[in-house]
């Protein structure tokens, strides 16, 4: 008798259930932090480089609140909740219907950021290059979009996986690219109070 | 029956596979024993070739004012020894050892994600060959289009593009990227494992130590390994996007890349060396024939040095002229951080006494190890102390620490364990006697290279130099250090030796040569692709000793 | 303890403190001769006894047990005793370290505030040094001196201390300034000004070294710190004020030298060479060695090193200037005139 039989016979009974936490979830928790120890490296970088420019446009001559663009992006955790919600419950129309929401609400946040951004570029020659302004500024919220638009191809691919009904019964799945979504919009609640509020 | 393995292939084929279906077997695999030996090769191969660097070095430094090597090309082999070590060598060890070994500790089939498993392998060697690739990419302006120069380290602005001007530089900060984003992988893909897949009875207080020591080692990954990775995306904009991250002539400050290296850097040679602590927790105990003495605390200090070596970082800055508290405040935090890792040696000792010691080679090792590490310990604690630190930061005193950790210390173990899990992987032993030829070279050649550099470094030799003056006091000892190498070749030789020897006919192992207490050893060596035909059931932190010792299970003293 | 193990540092150090000119080549951090040296080095004797200590007791434990406890040939294969841990063994071995660490954070923070806070005196020379890749650049503000690789203070004594206190900053990279018998090493960073100060008890050429990686030529930055009797050290500073020698029979030399490109680069008082990429040549023959101690400084090595400095110091910054042998003749000429 091999040894593992062996083992499960004279073992315990003890423990009639044996739940372990899901291990996508464990996983996806893992990487929110180490994304979120990213982005706190190049928030101290932006904090560490206030009003340390040697020249060049200051935050409070360029910036704008960009309040507009927040309502999307934090609407659109609410929108990616529903969706969420809708999958788990079967609801598949209502599930495409929200996670459309979702991504159009995404996309028009980054369409907001790029008319800012040309704004700053050819309005008043604010670039990575300018100064240290410049440089942390656009790395800072470049790389926040840059995790928008991950997280807005991972929603398109759900969508036209939902459209094609593949969808059913990844409630699971699409739990995980909603926790990224919602850790995304929290570090703009973070990058908004830093580049935005206290920055300026 | 038990021996023989059992793939289920086999049923259907009626030859032996050919090579190439044999190789794409192999680079296919998502199997997490396949790639645990593939990373594991990797890091040897990774190892000889920096060893051949570190010789040519050590060539150059016997003699002062040595013409052996150009200053050009030894700045690089400083720098590609250096890198190549740490993260082709260290890093690979540890999600070498944690992917093949963890499955088989909590009774799981495979990784959480073997595919993500088979893709953090292939990150992290096409990082090493990109980094390697710099050599052919040319010599360039001034020698900069060749491999990178600048230290392990990197330091600002020595690497922004007016001090680093070809490409040199950016292989060292790609190819870095490249195996973070591997590594990080392995560490995530360990995480999951451990928590989402034990097997039943196996409580997180029952896991192996080794299984412990691998999980925070990867917690701290999660949490390090973004630093480096956003200094060195600050970096690639200061060079390629004419940011000023580091760039001092605009303001930038040269001092926070310093932060935030370190701030990855320190934590990292923990990360380096928990995993030798792991192998030497399982190895110790087994060749002592004793339960590992003060389990709970020997996790309560791993979780310590975890959360306490975050905290520590700045005490590689302690010339840059940080405050007066700030100096004070990290070398008080230095010596805190040794407070665990003295309280696991004395655990260890606390296992070996009023045992039965059988000296097999994993245990020489492990016993070299305890040596050379308490050595090392203090010599850190000395480093913490920072007036001392001021004077010898930067020497070859240095050098000779660290060195002492990851050789005498990581290294050892790591020569250990292919010793004692080797029977596991292949279903051979390797020979005693080969090994204990290695064990010997390696303690000779080890302590005649480094013992002298601590003098050398308390006299004045500052590090990374091509070369010396005569009459400086560094003559004699350069050239004892250099001689060591010879050894140490030689041991690394007995090694290579031993395995392609045993390869071919090693004496079989069976299932348990070692008599060993945790659940690897109760599969076939080598074990079936799927570990385990009926997932085991645990009630203690040694379910084997229970099976073996029904009259005095550990589950009654646990 | 102090005294012996002085003698110890010194007897460690046996090479070239005999040498004719007073020339400490060994740096030898158990053998201090200004305060922040001397504070690094009685703490770390503290230090050092107490991991000595450790050293031996938990060594003699390891070696005892193994020897103790190793599994003999004739056994009875039994397994001994599983003993799982003692709580009170735990709690007095983690006790003992958390006392000795206390005791050396205590001793650390003292010898750090004593050479970190330490008040300068008033009449503390001030000098400037700015790194470059790979040579120091030497300023004496209040006292109008521009020099190279050389620090000359002046000897400190009971009856008459004398500090010198340094600024240091750097032109490019990082660098590090360090003469171990003198003090602790600082490092040089652009952007980052850094201050350290020294006070040396023995007359003689201390030898340092760069201690931060600057890339191709590190090894070559060395730093010599002549410290010398304050009369000596008045005479030197009156001569390094004045303007350069002007010698009339060096006129074509001199004019040869102002013609060339070497003006962009250097800068020789007294004459329109105002460059400040390279080292002041101004009293250029006064200095020990070229390179910052690659060579000695004889005509013979300028004259080599002027030819092809790549060929002696290979990457550093000065470039091989194609001089034909009339232009190398001048120059030389005119820079060996320049005590």
């Amino acid at each position: 008798m091999t040894p593992t039989a062996v083992l499960e016979r004279t073992g315990a009974t003890e423990q009639a259930g044996w739940t372990l936490p899901d291990r996508g979830r464990v996983a996806v928790l893992c990487l929110i932090v180490t994304e979120f120890t990213i982005f706190s490296i190049f928030v101290v970088a932006y904090i560490f480089y206030i009003g340390k420019s040697l020249s060049g446009p200051t935050p409070s001559q360029v910036l704008e609140l960009p309040i507009w663009a927040t309502i999307c992006l934090l609407s659109s955790s609410l929108t990616v909740g529903i969706a969420e919600r809708a999958l788990k419950a079967n609801r598949l129309p209502q599930f495409t219907l929200w996670t459309g929401a979702t991504i159009l609400l995404g996309l028009e946040f980054l369409r907001n950021t790029a008319v800012e951004w040309r704004h700053l570029i050819n309005d008043f020659n604010l670039t990575i290059t300018t100064n240290l302004f410049g440089t942390t500024f656009y790395s800072l919220v470049g790389l926040h979009a840059s995790h928008v638009v991950i997280g807005l191809t991972l929603l398109l691919l759900s969508l036209a996986l939902g459209l094609r009904g593949s969808m059913r019964g990844e409630g699971r799945r699409f739990e995980l690219l909603a926790w990224y979504w919602h850790f995304v919009d929290a570090v703009w609640v973070v990058v908004f109070t830093v580049v935005y509020v206290i920055g300026r | 029956m038990a021996t023989t393995t059992y793939f289920p292939e086999d049923a259907v084929k009626t030859e032996a596979p050919s090579l190439p279906s044999k190789l794409h077997e192999w680079i296919v695999t998502v199997d997490h024993k396949r790639l645990g030996i593939m990373y594991i090769a990797s890091a040897l191969f990774f190892f000889a070739v920096a060893g051949v660097m570190a010789a040519l070095m050590r060539i150059q430094l016997a003699y002062p004012n040595n013409t052996f090597l150009p200053p050009e090309v030894f700045n690089r082999l400083l720098t590609m020894h250096g890198t190549t070590m740490v993260f082709l060598v260290g890093m690979p060890f540890f999600a070498g050892l944690a992917n093949y070994l963890t499955p088989l500790m909590i009774g799981a089939r495979d990784m959480a994600f073997p595919r993500l498993n088979a893709f953090g392998y292939w990150m992290f060697l096409f990082g090493g060959i990109l980094l390697y690739f710099s050599y052919i990419a040319g010599e360039g302006l001034a020698g900069h289009g060749s491999a990178p120069d600048v230290g392990w380290f990197a330091y600002a602005p020595l690497t922004e593009r007016a001090f680093s001007r070809g490409t040199s530089t950016d292989y060292w900060i790609l190819s870095i990227i490249l195996k973070g984003i591997g590594t990080t992988a392995s560490a995530i893909n360990t995480i999951a494992t451990i928590i989402s897949m034990r097997c039943k009875g196996m409580t997180l207080a029952r896991m192996p130590l080794f299984v412990w020591l691998m999980l925070v080692v990867s917690s701290m990954v999660v949490f390090v390994m973004p630093p480096l990775t956003a200094g060195q995306i600050m970096l690639l904009l200061d060079r390629y996007l004419g940011a000023h991250f580091f760039d001092t002539q605009a303001g930038g400050s040269a001092v926070l890349w310093q932060h935030f290296f370190w701030l990855f850097g320190h934590p990292e040679v923990y990360i380096l060396m928990l995993p030798g602590f792991a192998c030497a927790s399982e190895i110790i105990p087994v060749f002592s024939r004793k339960p590992m003495f003060g389990r709970a605390a020997m996790i309560g200090a791993t979780i310590g040095i975890g959360m306490v070596s975050s905290s520590v970082w700045a005490h590689h800055m302690f010339s840059i002229g940080m405050s007066t508290s700030s100096n004070i405040f990290f070398a008080a935090s230095s010596m805190v951080v040794g407070l665990p890792t003295g309280v696991k040696i004395f655990n260890w000792l606390g296992t070996m006494y009023g045992g039965k010691i059988r000296f097999a080679t994993p245990m020489l090792f492990c016993i070299g190890f305890l040596f050379q590490f308490l050595i090392a310990g203090l010599t850190g604690v000395m480093l913490a102390v920072t007036p001392f630190d001021w004077q010898v930061t930067d020497s070859y005193f240095v050098v000779a620490h660290f060195h002492y950790v990851l050789l005498g210390g990581l290294l050892f173990t790591l020569f250990g364990a292919i010793y004692y899990w080797f029977p596991k992987a292949t279903g051979k032993m390797l020979s005693e006697t080969l090994g204990k030829w290695h064990f010997w070279l390696l303690v000779i050649g080890f302590h005649l290279t480094f013992d002298t550099q601590h003098f050398a470094g308390m006299l004045g030799m500052p590090r990374r130099i091509y070369t010396y003056a005569a009459g400086r006091g560094w003559d004699g000892m350069n050239l004892i250090s250099s001689i060591g190498v010879i050894f140490q070749a030689a041991a690394v030789a007995c090694l290579a030796w031993n395995i392609i020897r045993s390869l071919r006919n090693g004496a079989p192992a069976g299932d348990d040569p070692w008599d060993a207490w945790t659940l690897e050893w109760s599969t076939t060596s080598p074990p079936p692709e799927y570990n385990f035909a009926i997932q085991p059931e645990v009630r203690s932190s040694r379910p084997l000793w229970d099976l073996k010792h029904p009259e005095d299970p550990d589950w009654r003293y646990e | 303890m102090g005294s012996s193990s002085r003698l110890a540092g010194q007897l460690f150090a046996t090479a070239v403190v005999a040498c004719g000119q007073g020339l400490h080549s060994v740096g030898n951090i158990f053998d201090p001769q200004a305060t922040p040296a001397e504070s690094a080095y009685n703490v770390s004797l503290l230090m050092l006894a107490i991991c000595a200590a450790i050293f031996v007791v938990v060594g003699g434990f390891l070696t005892f047990t193994i020897v103790r406890y190793r599994g003999r040939q004739k056994d009875d294969g039994r397994e001994p005793a599983q003993v799982y841990g003692s709580n009170r063994i735990e709690i007095a071995w983690t006790v003992i370290p958390v006392l000795i660490v206390l005791v050396l954070t205590m001793a650390t923070a003292r010898a750090v505030v004593e050479v970190q806070n330490r008040r300068m005196p008033a009449d503390a020379l001030q000098v400037t040094v700015i790194g470059h890749q790979w040579w120091w650049e030497i300023r004496y503000p209040s006292l109008g001196i521009v020099t190279a690789n050389e620090l000359h203070v002046p000897l400190s004594t009971a009856a008459k201390p004398a500090v010198a206190f340094l600024t240091l900053d750097s032109a490019d990279v990082a660098h590090s300034f360090w003469v171990p018998q003198l003090a602790g090493k600082t490092d040089l960073i652009p952007g980052h000004v850094n201050t350290m100060w020294i006070d040396p008890r023995q007359a003689g050429t201390f030898l340092g070294n760069c201690a931060e990686y600057c890339g191709t030529q590190h090894a070559n930055m060395l730093i010599r710190v002549i410290v010398e009797p304050p009369a000596d050290f008045d005479k030197w500073a009156a001569a390094q004020k004045l303007d350069a020698a002007s010698e009339p029979r060096l006129e074509s030399a001199q004019s040869a030298f102002l013609s060339l490109s070497c003006i962009n680069c250097h800068a020789v008082s007294g004459t329109p060479a105002k460059g400040t990429f390279g080292p002041d040549l101004s009293h250029l023959m006064s200095r020990a060695t070229l390179g910052s101690g690659r060579i000695p400084n004889t005509v013979e090595n300028l004259r080599a090193w002027v030819k092809d400095p790549q060929a002696i110091k290979h990457g550093n910054l000065m470039p091989n200037m194609q001089l034909n042998s009339r232009e190398l003749d001048e120059v030389v000429a005119y820079l060996a005139s320049l005590k």
